[in-house]
């Protein structure tokens, strides 16, 4: 996993010079990762799909992964099973209980969450 | 220049003099810690240790400390999966060393004996005083030992072993099955609801009945149920259809499936209906919330602690925020999904609530995969929202596998079960 230096320095009051150039001031103006900044509800709608399809959608196992998707392909993608018009055993079943609005939210989520772990 | 290094170089960093001189810092700036907002969570299992992970995922300065007392925690999911010969304890064993090592969490191996939710204390067995901003607490089931007339602990550690808690029981039970003659019998037998996984001794008698088939073709299953009706009935009973016939019998409460009395020396349970005499006996007793939950005055009369849907903030007591099975969390099922699905949501939602900002509206999922045969996979999923009654199913989502499956589906369902396991053990412990 990644972390800022200062998400780990902030809180104990270790200034920058200690370490050198190797930070720079404007890393993380807040302890707190970019993915806690995210849409409130849009995090809180996509943490669950992580339980099949792996940590920010980065699959271990034989379920799809869609870790570095774009929102533009995850909104597609999610509409069509809610809609059935992509065929699936089990995801048009989770995709029924969003709204379009919701998807959105969830395509966003996920569509940026891992340009934060570049 | 990359503005972010791994934990791994920072551990680097820390060995070097550099970083030396910051250490030597740590010792005189106490009253900064002091000020950090400070998370403890009571129980390593699905719902703790999926909050753990998430807290320091989402808000990595806020300070975590998970207090479980087992090394090495053995998961429900996948031990029915044991019993029928298809994985080992290793393969359902996990560890805390990468939420310690990699995620910065402070995991201590020790028990909570007590809440104090005024001074927002932990006392842990060894004594020592842990202080806490908020407290999760997810420390599943305990079970209701006096509810069936000569059953007892220490049956279950012996004779007649519940397995549903995964570890020493689940290796009794397996070797039981192991040892048994061919033409035994097998006895399960459920509890009324609500309780712990409602699939899970179906699907049990699904994989005891896959091992017997190849090994001991002879035997029987009989499930003595407390319920009139049991999770993916349906699915189930074609299952058994299809790929046991005549192999797995199941008996509703009314008609003579409720047990009120167990004799471990005869190795017999008591129905209205008479004595049923096993083999192997597998009794899964009524359940409540964990102990600690009931020491901490965090349960009602039900047995389970009743929340705020909307951050799973215990009614009963502010500041502490009870997840998991031991929870009353509306139409969800009691899962491990569930459980981390809820762990997610306290921890997103502490996060706002350190920040003095109102938490999102939550949103939960579950999916119980159940396995019949290795080719024969079948699911219940649900996505639930918060209503003025609290927490419900969506209307139109979820559901089950369909009863007209084809063998193509049940195949990817049963894929997709090995898929769910392996995300979820990592995205939570890994
Ligand atoms: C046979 C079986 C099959 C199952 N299959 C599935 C499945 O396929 N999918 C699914 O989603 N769910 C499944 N489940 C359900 C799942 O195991 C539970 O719902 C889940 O474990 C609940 O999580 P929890 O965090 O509430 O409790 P647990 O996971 O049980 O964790 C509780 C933890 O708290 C610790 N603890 C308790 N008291 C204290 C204390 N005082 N101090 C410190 N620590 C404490 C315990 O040691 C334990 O590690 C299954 C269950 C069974 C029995």
């Amino acid at each position: 996993m990644q972390v800022s230096i200062r998400s780990l320095l902030t809180a104990c009051f270790v200034s920058f010079a200690l370490l050198g150039a190797g930070a720079d001031a404007s890393a993380a103006a807040n302890p707190a990762s970019k993915t806690a900044e995210a849409n409130p509800r849009g995090q809180i709608l996509s943490l669950s799909c992580a339980s099949c399809h792996g940590t920010d959608g980065k699959s271990v196992g034989v379920i799809p992964s869609f870790y570095g998707k774009t929102p533009e392909y995850l909104e597609t993608a999610l509409k069509d099973f809610k809609s059935g018009k992509r065929y699936s055993t089990v995801m048009g079943r989770h995709a029924k209980g969003y709204s379009d609005e919701e998807i959105t939210l969830i395509a966003q989520y996920f569509g940026t969450v891992w340009q934060n772990n570049k | 220049m990359s503005h972010r290094i791994s934990r791994r170089d920072f551990n680097k960093l820390l060995v070097s003099g550099v970083a030396g001189s910051a250490l030597g810092l740590f010792g005189t700036i106490k009253p900064a810690f002091a000020a950090q907002n400070r998370v403890v969570i009571i129980g390593g299992g699905f719902g703790g240790a999926a909050a753990a992970k998430y807290l320091k995922k989402l808000d990595p300065s806020i300070a975590v400390t998970l207090v479980e007392p087992k090394a090495t925690f053995y998961t429900c999911p996948f031990s029915n999966w044991v019993l029928g010969g298809l994985r080992t304890m290793q393969d359902i064993g996990q560890t805390y060393t990468v939420l310690r090592n990699r995620h910065g969490v402070n995991v201590i191996a020790d028990k909570a004996t007590g809440i104090d939710a005024v001074k927002r204390t932990v006392t842990l067995k060894t004594g020592r005083v842990l202080n806490y901003g908020r407290l999760i607490v997810s420390p599943g089931i305990d079970f209701k030992w006096s509810a069936i007339e000569g059953y007892s602990e220490a049956l279950s550690n012996t004779k007649m072993p519940h397995a549903y808690q995964a570890g020493s029981q689940t290796i009794l039970l397996h070797k039981q099955l192991m040892a048994m003659k061919n033409g035994g019998r097998v006895l399960i037998c459920p509890p009324g609801n609500p309780f712990r996984c409602p699939p899970g001794p179906y699907e049990r008698a699904s994989l005891i009945a896959h091992y017997l088939k190849a090994k001991k073709p002879k035997s029987k299953i009989i499930i003595l149920d407390a319920k009139e009706k049991f999770s993916k009935q349906g699915l189930f009973k074609k299952g058994w259809d299809t790929l046991y016939p005549g192999m797995i019998e199941w008996r509703s409460g009314p008609t003579g499936g409720k047990i009120s009395k167990v004799d471990g020396r005869a190795m017999s349970v008591t129905t209205d209906f008479g004595v049923e005499k096993g083999d192997v006996i597998n009794i899964i007793p009524p359940q409540q919330a964990g102990k600690i939950a009931f020491d901490a005055g965090l349960t009602d009369a039900s047995g389970w602690c009743p929340i705020n849907p909307n951050t799973f903030e215990s009614t009963l007591h502010p500041g502490v925020h009870v997840i998991g099975d031991a929870c009353i969390a509306g139409a969800m099922p009691k899962s491990g999904f569930a459980a981390s699905s809820q762990g997610k949501v306290a921890a997103a939602s502490i996060i706002r609530l350190f920040q003095g900002k109102e938490p999102a509206p939550p949103s939960l999922v579950n999916t119980c995969y159940s396995l019949i045969g290795t080719d024969y996979g079948i699911s219940v999923a649900g996505v639930y929202s918060l209503s003025p009654t609290g927490i419900i199913e969506v209307p139109g989502s979820g559901g089950l596998t369909p009863m007209d499956a084809d063998a193509d589906h049940l195949r990817e369902e049963a894929m997709f079960a090995d898929g769910w396991y392996k995300n979820i053990s990592q995205d939570i412990w890994g």
